[in-house]
């Protein structure tokens, strides 16, 4: 971890893991895109909607994923002071936000042919929109707070009280009496899908997490490129 | 397979939505990389400017 502190040195292992990253993300998703839509079967009860499958899952994994990263990048912020660790948080935060909504809404547009409504307030659609507001709220402290060592502190606490919402969303289906049914892939026993529905489904997930490594050191750059402007702008002002 | 079972109506907004709010972000991030990696420029280049014009000591 030590080896990421250097700033320039991590830029220099960014530009090198980028170009991978954005080319394992669009050969998955191109894959998976062509296999989730056109090759895997129709499901005997949810016909095509089935389909929506392929992009509400992973999406609702790397919503908690993204989290679990803030949470684990704001911990080292503020246990050890790594200096890049607040701007991988920051820089994570509407990138799961992104994820978030999108599992929110292919989660209505499944709902709504499959259990005649958009939206049913039980425990795991209600901990996921929690995790949307978190999202928002950490965004939104980054912007409210001027100095960026407080904005981070700040964000860091915030981060590190909601991830006790990432174990209910993933247990909610069972611990409560929920519509939304119980896991099918990451269980005892492993998975309950077909592989024909399963491999466009982990070939999505995959592209999704590329995909999330690849934004993740696009924005860090520009992170990294926007505390150096603020530094600038110090040392002339002082000058 | 437009149809997709008379769900098209469902299936492909939710595609169309995950596109656009992924294609959305990596837009703005790459935005936000150039512009701050610009911003940068013109500062460096306004520090180099204003030491060559200053009296050597």
């Amino acid at each position: 971890m030590q080896r990421f502190a250097n700033p320039t040195r991590f830029l220099k292992i960014a530009d090198s893991v980028l170009p991978w990253a954005g080319g394992v993300a669009a050969v998955a998703l191109a894959v998976g895109l062509v296999l989730a839509l056109f090759v895997s079967p129709a499901d005997y009860q949810q016909g095509d909607t089935v389909r929506i499958m392929f992009v509400h899952v992973p999406a609702a994994w790397m919503a908690m994923f993204t989290y679990t990263f803030m949470a684990v990048a704001s911990a080292v912020g503020l246990i050890w002071k790594h200096p890049l660790a607040d701007l991988a948080a920051k820089s994570a935060a509407p990138i799961g936000a992104g994820f978030t909504l999108i599992a929110l809404v292919t989660g209505c547009l499944w709902g709504q042919p499959m259990w005649g409504t958009w939206w049913v307030w039980d425990a795991r659609l209600t901990s996921v929109l929690v995790l949307f507001f978190l999202y928002l709220g950490y965004i939104a402290l980054w912007q409210a707070i001027d100095d960026p060592t407080r904005a981070a502190k700040a964000a860091a606490i915030l981060a590190l009280v909601g991830f006790v919402n990432v174990p209910i969303i993933k247990f909610s289906v069972d611990w409560w009496n929920t519509l939304h049914q119980p896991a099918s892939v990451l269980k005892m026993g492993g998975p309950s899908i077909h592989p024909s529905m399963l491999w466009p489904l982990l070939i999505m997930a995959l592209g999704f997490k590329a995909y999330f490594v690849s934004v993740l050191l696009v924005r860090l750059r520009a992170e990294i490129a926007a505390r150096r402007v603020r530094s600038l702008r110090l040392v002339d002002a002082h000058d | 397979m437009l149809d997709m079972g008379g769900y098209g109506l469902f299936v492909w907004p939710a595609y169309a939505i995950t596109a656009v709010v992924l294609v959305g972000i990596l837009w703005a991030s790459l935005r936000d990389g150039r512009r701050q990696r610009g911003l940068m420029d013109v500062l460096n280049a306004e520090r180099r400017a204003r030491r060559r014009m200053e009296p050597e000591a």
